[in-house]
């Protein structure tokens, strides 16, 4: 099959700000890009949002397409669905990139649906491979595999990313942008109403840590993790946890790391008590500095770490807070 | 009034415990060696569904797609009160990826339900995490869909109010019927199987589990006559083959699916230099000290 067109990225706006993972996604597009030597193209959508289009200009985007329209402030599925398939129409790529995102999640697969074409969620990593084909390399199974996944026979080929897992870097273009009008039936507005949205300030920030913390099964319960929280806190870190230990009810949701939760890529990781399923590792292995505390010597995530401790974390946790400690003074 | 539900359900092996022996040596999963269980996100929208039951009065239909033993969560949609369940079992739909999934769903809702007011599903599901089926089955039957549901506030006059999770916070919505709910996990804690319906749909099944049900109940001859007994009482699960529906044949099983596994592995990714510390407060002070003369720590 012949593959030709643009790599695009879906540039999701909230409230007038541009989400990150677009950026992260223009910065992959624009290498996809590069490997294919084909342009890389951006769709975004909105009431108003012409004033962000040199936002993305920066990062690497040599065409735009963008959609006003006040009934488009706030994110509904029909009214984005359109725009979506009206200028994917348009400008026909060869890769779709979304955000792995409440929003992305919901347009992408519908999309998928219409266009009859695959669609490949929470990818890991990106690249071109034989015959110019995307390679969409995801974890899958609960995390203990990882999967490569094609759709060799249909286009646009699409997938979606989570925050974090791509890195952003500014790539400055004198892009062509194209307004795009649609005219969008009342049955596609109304059938779905906005009554009311409430957003809740983030207490949890695990971006922006140098240093994460997290736990796992190992610590055995929601108590276990009061020592991690006061080693935390020392540090001015965050506090991170597993799959396993947020369904757990250990923590919360927030705090979970890994390939379904946040990517993390600190200065320092402490991974305590946790064995280290693909599945988590895809969300931290990345890190600059990996210390791994486990009673078993043959835990995966020792195959990550830089540093490796054997032993029980109530021995270790402990003898770390005062070598701290001691160190200060 | 009276409102008609259908639920999409999923058997899945219980990822949640993958340990050494369930991975084969070629790095792929050995399913079997994996306990099936219901899908936990399915088991919320089935209670969100029994919620509106015990509320306004439903009738509920619950579907999933599997093999013959996928049956086993069809029985506990029973247990749990829902009133007609269905096994889409047949070898074209083997290797379904979630486009080919969908569109086969749909098409069995439209045989089964043409006249449905909502249809629930879970998010997603453990053993693939994708959550596309959801809003690809609702693209399908042309319907509004409303992921990450919540909770479903109230509904009157053919119109749902609910409360949906947005990114860093929540929005309220009204949705006119029909429409297709994916629900999260946060929604409901799931109520547990009833004992007297336990007692009266423990048998059930569909005719593929026939064979397998024969060596253990002794009391029947023949297919025929335990088919008879189960028709009787209300016991036979429905079966939805292929040729039960109207659906195109190139558009489904793994030779419809857009998208191919190209291949698997189990990566391990060593890093070149481990450094291995003692537990103890030598250990302890040596690794502090690295990480402060590397500025990591302040």
């Amino acid at each position: 099959m012949k593959r030709t067109g643009s790599v695009m990225v879906f540039v999701e706006q909230q409230e007038g700000k541009i989400n990150d993972v677009s950026f992260e996604l223009l910065s992959k597009a624009s290498k996809l890009a590069e490997d294919l030597d084909e342009k890389v193209s951006a769709f975004i959508i909105g009431d108003r949002v012409e004033h962000l289009l040199d936002e993305i200009s920066e990062y690497g985007a040599d065409k735009i397409y963008y959609c006003e329209d006040e009934e488009l402030k706030y994110y509904k599925t029909k009214p984005y669905f359109k725009v979506g398939k009206k200028i994917i129409r348009k400008e026909n790529p060869q890769i779709i990139l979304y955000g792995a995102t409440k929003i992305g999640r919901d347009l992408a697969p519908r999309l998928a649906s219409y266009l009859y074409t695959g669609l490949t969620a929470d990818c890991t990593e990106l690249k071109i491979g034989e015959e110019n084909m995307l390679y969409q390399i995801r974890p899958a199974f609960g995390g203990n595999i990882r999967a490569t996944i094609i759709s060799p026979d249909y286009l646009p080929q699409m997938a979606t990313v989570r925050e974090g897992v791509m890195q952003k870097k500014k790539n400055k273009k004198d892009s062509e942008k194209i307004k795009v009008d649609v005219k969008l039936e009342e049955s596609e507005v109304n059938d779905v109403r906005i009554i009311d949205r409430s957003k809740k300030v983030k207490k949890i920030n695990l971006k922006d840590k140098e240093i994460i913390i997290s736990g796992g099964m190992g610590l055995g319960s929601k108590e276990g993790f009061d020592m991690i929280f006061e080693f935390a806190d020392m540090l001015n870190a965050e506090v991170g946890a597993t799959r396993a230990a947020v369904d757990a009810g250990f923590v919360e949701k927030e705090r979970q790391i890994g390939q379904t939760g946040t990517t993390v890529r600190p200065k320092l990781y402490f991974a305590i008590g946790i064995s280290g399923a693909i599945q988590h590792r895809a969300g931290m292995e990345d890190s600059f500095k990996i210390v791994a505390v486990n009673t078993d010597p043959d835990a995966p995530i020792f195959d990550v770490a830089d540093y490796k401790i054997v032993g029980d974390y109530k021995e270790v946790v402990p003898n770390l807070m005062n070598a701290y400690e001691d160190l200060k003074k | 009034m009276s409102y008609k539900i259908v639920v999409l359900a999923k058997q899945v092996p219980d990822t949640h415990d993958v340990s050494g022996d369930v991975m084969k040596e070629d790095g792929t999963i050995n399913r079997s060696a994996l306990p099936a269980v219901f899908n936990p996100e399915d088991l919320n929208a089935l209670e969100m569904a029994l919620e509106i039951k015990d509320k306004y009065d439903a009738e509920i239909h619950v579907i999933t797609m599997g093999p013959p033993s996928a049956v086993e969560i069809l029985k506990q949609s029973l247990y749990r009160g829902a009133d007609k369940v269905y096994l889409a079992s047949d070898i074209k739909f083997a290797g379904s990826d979630t486009w080919a999934t969908a569109y086969s769903l749909a098409s069995i809702i439209e045989k089964i339900a043409p006249d449905y007011d909502m249809v629930f599903a879970g998010r997603q599901a453990i053993d693939g995490d994708t959550a596309q089926v959801g809003p690809q089955v609702s693209e399908k039957l042309d319907i509004t869909q409303i992921t990450y549901v919540k909770t479903l506030n109230e509904l009157n006059n053919k119109k749902a109010k609910l409360t949906r999770m947005i990114e860093g916070g929540e929005e309220v919505i009204e949705a006119n019927f029909p429409f297709l709910a994916t629900v999260v996990d946060e929604a409901n804690d799931p109520r547990p199987p009833e004992v007297r319906k336990m007692m009266k749909y423990k048998n059930a099944m569909t005719r593929l589990n026939f064979k397998d049900a024969l060596h253990k109940m002794v009391k029947f001859d023949d297919e025929k006559e335990l088919k008879n007994y189960l028709k009787n009482r209300g016991l036979l699960i429905p079966v939805i083959e292929v040729s039960d529906l109207d659906i195109d044949l190139e558009k489904i099983g793994i030779f419809g699916s857009p998208t191919k596994v190209k291949n698997i592995e189990s990566v391990v990714l060593k890093k070149e230099k481990i450094k291995e510390l003692q537990p103890d407060k030598n250990g302890a002070m040596q690794l502090m000290r690295e990480l402060k003369n590397a500025k990591i720590v302040g």
